[in-house]
């Protein structure tokens, strides 16, 4: 590589030293901030034998209690059994969390990049010197640019801290993965439908369907905890299970119907649904009369969408349409058509996901039983701040008018504002990136690291070496949530409940919880009157205070179960009004025709893979969180590597074996940097290739995870825009074989 | 198409994906003892059949090495066990249901009885051999009244010791292959014919070499037969037991087994037993030599090959 | 007393939740398992049949590797759990070499190991850390000399089999289909 300004440092080496093993012990430095005799009301941690804490290896945030061994070290984390996200029982990367505290992999101590020897590399630094680095710079870049020329990715509970740091600074430049790389276009469509979107965790009644529709969705292999639990709960209850993938996944092996349609073609089968539905007039009539909106042009929309229309495109048998809608007309209202999560597919997302919530207005599910109940959060008493700066200039803007019911900022959004273009008078100059590995989240590569290349200043907070590490100005340890508080958890679930994170141990190495670094930044930046208090423990105790407990009983209960002062289900009769322009759960969608978007939606088919070439698809495993868990040890020894899952008419036509190992080429020429081993089996379509996302990384720090299986993302150049929201469609690309590495990939 | 994959765990060290948890300990192991049991079966027998004038190699010389063939077998036995720290618990109580229990009580039977008709010998081999205690010299004259019953006993105990080397191995029954009962005799011919081999090498005299030479034809015939009924056996048996056999009949396993332990080590000494019997000349050590190989062999593959099969589940 | 465990492969959806939680339960090492995921699939698209099991040792009634170990580490416990006292294993690997499941291994420490069916924890009326973990609720440990216990009721109510019956060890892990 010619020398660019900014570098991927990737020796194993770090510095010049190598001080690391010498000043921190491997027991944990004890750094409680909390000064040394000072009586709190609140326990420590080294007086509990077994810890509060919600997992933060996924987004589900189960509660459950770590435990410790006699010597007080972590031996193992269970479910707390009170808490409605899993019921006691930890999925197995929450089960395996002890894994991310025991890797000796973990980030250990500032890091700063400097230049030895004419090459890139990190040289340590102390926390103060590292950051008042950062502190200098964002001044530097708010006198020069603005404040809201830095920007916050975050997909970590310490997101918190940075968003109100950042806000404090004078940006609202946050943006997580998680909404435009994820679950956006369902949100939107949601509640452009609904009147509201699904949030995590989603709100689908399983335990009590008669009729769970799973399209897109592999509930199973991805360990959404209580999902997976209610659908076990749903088969002893002999419900149905109708699983819509290319794909003979774990759902559709437990399915009563498996649909094994053609990749790209889901919008089609959608809408013959709801034909059949209609026109064999089974939808939920009482219900579509009092709620809905729009059902007239709906009915004329989907005429011409008949199963045999469907058929032809799809490839699965007009009868099998049929059955299936009236297998789920049967169950109505305890009926789901589940929305899947990570829905970014094809461009066209929102609509389709506009489609999934149409099918269940009309089949009545929304706000019933067995369908979708109406989850009720917490209401957590904000503390008292100063108000905050108000930006001139924010994420919004910088789309210049596009994706404009998108209601959460774009990770892909800022990451192109970063790149200066002519049309913007000013680009983003920072990037704060905290808990989320934007090399493998961001598709299209080369498109992430041209904006790091345009980037003053880069921080990247994470409690392991990831790749994202590598492309740092900063690199600032994290310690694991084993190991601090955050803040209060308050997701939503069927009743409301908070539950509390605290450390089971202090942080091991130089480590330190996001909260502490926020508040340090804070006072170089003369901001600290936005964190009032000094440690966590006492903002928590204040909040609890006012919820009417306190931080001591929260140790002791984890979770505490608040009182339902909402509705879980709409009750028989009740006039509903819904957040749309109409009042009512909207079919045909006023919003997106003022947009100038398809009120309801239309099939467009989607490019297909060329000779030669098969559609990547990738999904998930249960005992992985993507590149987040690849190198814990305990999740590590379940799955090593990602495989490439190959038909065996396919296989035979490449000359495959089982077990070989490829290389892989995308449509645009990239090749993967690191090979994948053939599994050759029935369970795939032969028009595709799966493989489990999370592999194939790139940092030489990672010990077990590095050059393991091949990283899906790598292969992702081919990003269909979804025009509503700015979603990032990603399975629009295709891979053909090699059986040998004979070009060198791109980074 | 079946797909059959473990798609987690089981990736422990040794066990997957294939066993290998013994090595060469074991099947040296096996070979040493067969080869002590058949040395002492035929010390035993000849002189109870006193025949020791004609056959003295039997009797005096080739016992002399049964004690090293002993304790370098049990060395290596020692040196396969994991938790080497604990293997006095061994001694510590008898587990009829174990073969690897009786093995290492009639191993703490015959190698002091070995030791002691080497001891009683020694002085035939090696007239200058000197006790130098009292205690021993009047212990040598002790226990040379008992001979008879150190005889009987030393047959009984070989026929035991080379028998229990394939009933190991039959117990198990873990191990399709293992799974027939035709291992222990076959183990037992095996090491008496390696006995008659080593005698008739070490024996200086024509006529001790050609009866032996006929005893070991013989027992090749035996173990011919044997391994011919054990196939026999697999091949009428359910299909794990088929897919057992198959690791000899088409398998990784059937050159070497076909090659090293029938042909050379029992058909082509046969054959060139006969040959001298008909005066032809053949090097006369050649037989034994590739009899004792094949013995070697045939330990090795069968324990090698046994841990590779698996029940079909 | 005779304990059991079943699983039901109908609901098992072999997230391997069972491994990772008996590994840091029994503080395991890693890269050793006492428990595992099977995925046996039959078929061809798209007429496929997959069948998931969480597998370990099956604490045999008959069982193979306590008769075969000669210095009696292998031995049967209160219920007919199958355990190994470790400081009277020699390493012999005789009873790894004759559990016709290869559900042993040999600790790096030199003893063998295998699954305990937790009986630290089922002592003091818990139940193993598997069974307690599983996220589908899949598994089910119990008395099979009580005829309320549940694990007694899913036998007598659902079609059920074990593993390589014919190897005539009767073994007490269960699975239902």
């Amino acid at each position: 590589m010619a020398t660019s300004r900014r570098e991927f440092i990737r020796i194993s080496a770090l510095g010049s030293a190598g001080l690391i093993w010498g000043s921190y012990l491997l027991k944990a430095a004890s750094d409680s901030v909390a000064a040394a005799g000072k009586a709190m009301p609140w326990l420590n941690p080294s007086d509990l034998k077994i810890t509060p804490t919600y997992c933060e290896v996924c987004f589900w945030k189960c509660a459950g209690w770590v435990h410790k061994d006699d010597k007080g070290e972590i031996w193992k984390i269970t479910g707390n059994e009170k808490d409605l996200n899993c019921n006691g029982r930890f999925c197995p990367r929450g089960t395996g969390g002890v894994g991310q505290y025991h890797d000796t992999d973990r980030l250990k101590t500032p890091l700063i990049r400097t230049e030895a020897r004419g090459k890139q590399t990190f040289r340590e630094a102390s926390w103060d010197e590292a950051l008042q680095y950062i502190a200098d710079k964002m001044a530097k870049i708010k006198a020069e640019h603005g404040p809201e020329c830095t920007a916050l990715f975050t997909h970590g509970s310490g997101g918190k801290y940075f968003t109100r740091l950042l806000k404090a600074y004078g940006s609202v430049n946050v943006a997580a993965p998680s909404y435009a790389q994820c679950r956006g276009p369902r949100e939107v469509a949601f509640y452009a439908t609904f009147g509201r979107g699904l949030d995590s965790p989603e709100n689908t009644d399983i335990r009590d369907t008669r009729c769970l529709v799973l399209i897109g969705s592999h509930i199973g292999e991805n360990m959404h905890n209580n999902q997976v639990q209610e659908m076990s709960d749903s088969i002893d209850k002999k419900a149905t299970i109708i699983t819509v993938d290319p794909r003979f996944s774990t759902a559709a092996s437990k399915s009563k119907y498996w649909l094994p349609i053609k990749p790209a073609t889901d919008l089609a089968l959608l809408l013959s649904w709801m034909n059949v539905i209609i026109s064999e007039e089974l939808y939920d009539k009482p219900y579509v009369e009092k709620n809905t909106f729009g059902f007239e042009q709906l009915k004329a929309h989907v005429a011409p969408f008949t199963p045999e229309w469907a058929y032809g495109i799809t490839t699965l048998e007009p009868e099998l349409i049929r059955k299936t809608a009236r297998e789920m007309a049967a169950a109505a209202p305890a009926v789901i058509i589940h929305p899947g999560r990570h829905v970014t597919w094809y461009g066209d997302d929102t609509q389709r996901l506009r489609a999934v919530a149409i099918l269940n207005a009309i089949l009545g599910s929304w706000g019933r039983r067995g369908g979708y109940y109406m989850p009720e959060a917490p209401v957590v008493p904000d503390i008292e701040l100063p108000p905050f700066p108000v930006p001139t200039k924010n994420w919004r803007m910088a789309l210049r008018g596009k994706y404009a019911l998108a209601d959460l900022a774009l990770a892909n959004g800022l990451c192109d504002a970063t790149i200066p273009t002519p049309d913007l008078d000013c680009s983003i100059k920072g990037w704060i990136v905290n808990g989320t590995n934007l090399m493998e989240t961001l598709p299209d590569r080369k498109n992430t690291m041209k904006a790091i290349e345009n980037l003053d200043l880069l921080v990247v907070v994470d409690t392991m070496p990831m790749e994202i590490t590598g492309w740092a100005d900063v690199v600032l340890p994290e310690c694991t949530y084993l190991e601090r508080y955050d803040s209060l958890r308050d997701t939503h679930h069927r009743e409301p409940a908070i539950a509390l994170r605290m450390p089971a141990t202090n942080p091991k190495y130089d480590t330190k919880p996001a909260f502490w670094m926020a508040r340090e930044l804070a006072k170089k930046m003369g901001l600290v009157q936005y964190f009032p208090y000094e440690t966590l423990e006492e903002e928590l105790d204040h909040e609890l205070q006012q919820m009417g407990t306190s931080l001591k009983e929260m140790q002791q209960l984890g979770v505490k179960n608040l009182e339902k002062t909402e509705n879980l289900y709409f009750a028989e009769g009740e006039d509903i009004v819904f957040d749309t322009p109409s009042g009512k759960i909207e079919l045909y969608s006023s919003t997106f025709a003022d947009a100038g978007f398809d009120p309801i939606p239309v099939y467009t088919p989607h490019p297909e893979p060329p000779e030669g070439f098969y559609r990547l698809n990738y999904g998930r495993a249960p005992m992985h969180t993507f590149t987040r868990t690849v190198n814990n040890p305990n999740l590590h020894d379940l799955m090593e590597e990602n495989n490439l899952w190959v038909h065996p008419k396919t296989a035979k036509i490449n000359g495959l074996t089982n077990g070989q190992e490829v290389w892989l080429e995308n449509q645009d020429g990239i090749v993967s940097s690191s090979s994948i081993k053939v599994r050759v089996t029935e369970r795939i379509r032969w028009d595709s290739v799966y493989m489990v996302h999370g592999f194939g990384n790139k940092s030489s720090k990672l010990s077990r995870a590095h050059g393991r299986g091949v990283s899906d993302n790598e292969l992702i150049t081919n990003v269909m825009m979804d025009p509503i929201m700015g979603g990032t469609g990603m399975r629009g690309n295709f891979v053909r074989f090699l059986t040998s590495k004979s070009e060198e990939s791109a980074l | 198409m079946t797909e059959d994959i473990i798609s987690s765990g089981r990736a422990n060290h040794l066990i997957d994906p294939v066993l290998e948890v013994w090595e060469w300990h074991i099947p040296s192991y096996l070979f040493l003892g067969g080869l002590a049991a058949g040395i002492l079966f035929f010390a035993g027998l000849t002189w109870l059949r006193k025949k020791e004038a004609m056959h003295p190699t039997s009797v005096k010389i080739a016992p002399l090495i049964v004690p090293l063939l002993l304790v370098l077998g049990l060395f290596f036995l020692f040196l396969d066990l994991k938790h080497k720290l604990y293997f006095w618990r061994l001694y510590t109580t008898i587990k009829l249901g174990a073969p690897m229990s009786w093995g290492a009580w009639v191993l703490m039977a015959v190698t002091p009885l070995s030791f002691i008709w080497a001891a009683l010998h020694i002085k035939e081999v090696f007239p200058d051999w000197d006790w130098k205690f009292d205690l021993l010299k009047r212990a040598e004259q002790w226990l040379s009244q008992y001979k008879t019953w150190m005889a009987w006993a030393m047959v009984v105990l070989a026929v035991v010791l080379g028998v229990y080397t394939g009933i190991l191995f039959s117990a198990f029954n873990g191990r399709p292959l293992w799974n027939t009962s035709i291992l222990g005799p076959l183990f037992l011919v095996s090491g008496m014919s390696g006995g008659a081999a080593v005698i008739v090498l070490m024996s200086r005299s024509k006529e001790e070499r050609h009866y032996f030479a006929k005893v070991d034809l013989l027992l090749i015939a035996i173990e011919l037969v044997l391994i011919v009924h054990m196939f026999m056996g697999f091949l009428a048996s359910t299909q794990t037991q088929i897919d057992a056999a198959q690791l000899f009949l088409g398998g990784e396993y059937t050159a070497p087994f076909w090659i090293f332990v029938v042909i050379m080590g029992l058909i082509l000494p046969a054959l060139f037993e006969l040959m001298e019997m008909r005066n032809k000349k053949i090097p006369w050590m050649v037989a034994p030599v590739l009899v004792l190989f094949g013995g070697i062999m045939l330990r090795f593959i069968i324990a090698y090959a046994g841990q590779v099969s698996q029940w079909k589940l | 007393m005779r304990y059991a465990m079943a699983i039901d492969t109908l609901k098992c959806v072999g997230c391997s939740d069972c491994v990772v939680a008996c590994q840091t339960e029994n503080n395991v090492p890693i890269g050793y398992s006492r428990d595992w995921i099977r995925e046996i699939m039959t078929g061809v698209y798209p007429d496929l049949h997959l069948e998931i099991r969480s597998e370990r040792c099956n604490h045999c009634d008959n069982s193979p590797c306590v008769r075969s170990c000669p210095t009696g580490a292998s031995h049967y416990e209160e219920g007919g759990i199958v355990k190994v006292t470790k400081n009277k294993c020699i390493g012999c690997s005789a009873c790894i070499v004759s559990c016709p499941y290869n559900a042993r291994y040999i600790h790096p420490e030199g003893y063998v190991d295998k699954c305990t069916f937790c009986d630290h924890r089922v002592k003091n009326g818990n139940k193993p850390a598997c069974v307690a973990v599983c996220p589908t609720k899949c598994m089910y440990f119990g008395d099979l000399d009580n005829p309320d216990s549940e694990i007694s009721r899913m036998l007598n109510s659902r079609q059920h089999k074990t593993l390589i019956p014919e190897a005539g060890t009767t073994p007490r892990v269960y699975f239902l289909f």
